[in-house]
């Protein structure tokens, strides 16, 4: 789609059967990479969300009491048990790292290369000290007896539930994780500058990636937003 | 002609890149909304209130988060269409489970309780 056309394109909804009905181009002026990542991201809404309804309605149809999530999910803080201290923490650094990386799609798109890397690196360091925490909040809940089949606190289904959910959002950090600092060595090397070809394939690097990679990451974000709210807080 | 090519590339360019202020707002409303969220269970509300104060937080941070960090509110309405419309065959399937549980309580709650 070249830019002049774009201008001329219809605005607001009338866009919208405009786009959708002409030849070739659904998403105008959207890269297609970034296109697939979003209908990914879209297919990994939907597994998330089966995952959420699945321990909604195990929650929901259980005649044992849930565990108390305040007290199971409490840290010791200098003595005294603070309710979700340590998922507090795990979603401020979340949060952080969300808009590190917004910043570094900006500055990408700025062609900045230095402030976009370090960016970049800051966002994977904040994904790496999420992992940490969880990987912690896990061990301190297998030492309690905490197992997918049953635990001391109440419903047996809370296990598996935590497990699962935690561990499917915590794979996705991790494999951000490392997305991230592939990009942000990309981004050091000055790939994106000089459009160099990447390793996969024979197309010229170019700033977008990193729109695309923030796609992914907000996403992550995105979805520890709502296991927060239904498994942590309800 | 090359001219005006020129005068749309700047206005592409101004269209994909915004000021510095915007995301430092969203980022600082993030914080104070999970703040807020997190001080709903630091107080123990409870019953309607507890789940509607989760929901509305969770709501406005999650519209925040796409809007803005994802770019969506600049993005053409084609896009948004596509990834927004499907979000309402989540809404049905909720709603489907809901009422699934409540007919599985109910049953073990015959069964499994009042049956011992």
């Amino acid at each position: 789609m070249s830019e002049s056309s774009m201008q001329n394109l219809p605005k607001g909804w009338k866009s919208v059967p405009n786009d959708l009905g002409s030849d070739q181009t659904a998403f105008k002026g959207v890269q297609w990479g970034k296109a697939m990542m979003w209908i990914f991201l879209l297919s990994d809404t939907f597994i998330f969300s089966c995952f959420l309804i699945s321990y909604m309605k195990g929650r929901a149809s259980t005649v044992v009491d849930w565990p108390n999530t305040s007290e199971v999910f409490s840290l010791d803080f200098m003595g005294v048990p603070v309710p979700l201290l340590l998922i507090a923490i795990m979603t401020f650094v979340l949060i952080t790292s969300s808009g590190t990386m917004a910043l570094a799609v900006k500055y990408g798109y700025e062609k900045n290369r230095k402030m976009c890397g370090w960016l970049i690196l800051a966002t994977a360091i904040g994904g790496l000290t999420f992992v940490g925490m969880q990987a912690y909040e896990w061990s301190k809940l297998i030492h309690e007896g905490v197992r997918p089949w049953s635990n001391p606190f109440g419903a047996a289904q809370f296990g598996s539930y935590f497990f699962m959910i935690t561990g499917f959002h915590g794979t996705h950090v991790s494999i951000g994780v490392i997305f991230l600092f592939i990009f942000a060595r990309k981004v050091f090397r000055g790939d994106f500058d000089k459009g160099k070809r990447g390793f996969f394939t024979t197309m010229k690097s170019d700033y977008v990636s990193i729109e695309i990679l923030g796609l992914y990451w907000h996403f992550v974000d995105l979805v520890w937003v709502f296991i927060f709210a239904f498994f942590y807080l309800w | 002609m090359s001219e005006n090519l020129e005068i749309n590339k700047n206005k592409q360019k101004q269209e994909t890149t915004h000021k510095i202020g915007i995301y430092l707002w969203i980022w600082g409303l993030l914080f104070v909304l999970s703040f807020f969220s997190y001080m709903v269970d630091w107080y123990q509300f409870q019953g309607l209130l507890r789940w509607s104060l989760i929901l509305f937080f969770m709501f406005l941070k999650a519209g925040l988060i796409m809007a803005f960090f994802m770019h969506l509110f600049w993005e053409r309405y084609t896009l948004v269409n596509v990834l927004l419309w499907p979000m309402t065959a989540i809404a049905c399937f909720v709603g489907l489970m809901v009422a699934e549980g409540k007919y599985t309580v109910f049953t073990r709650f015959i069964y499994f309780v009042l049956g011992e």
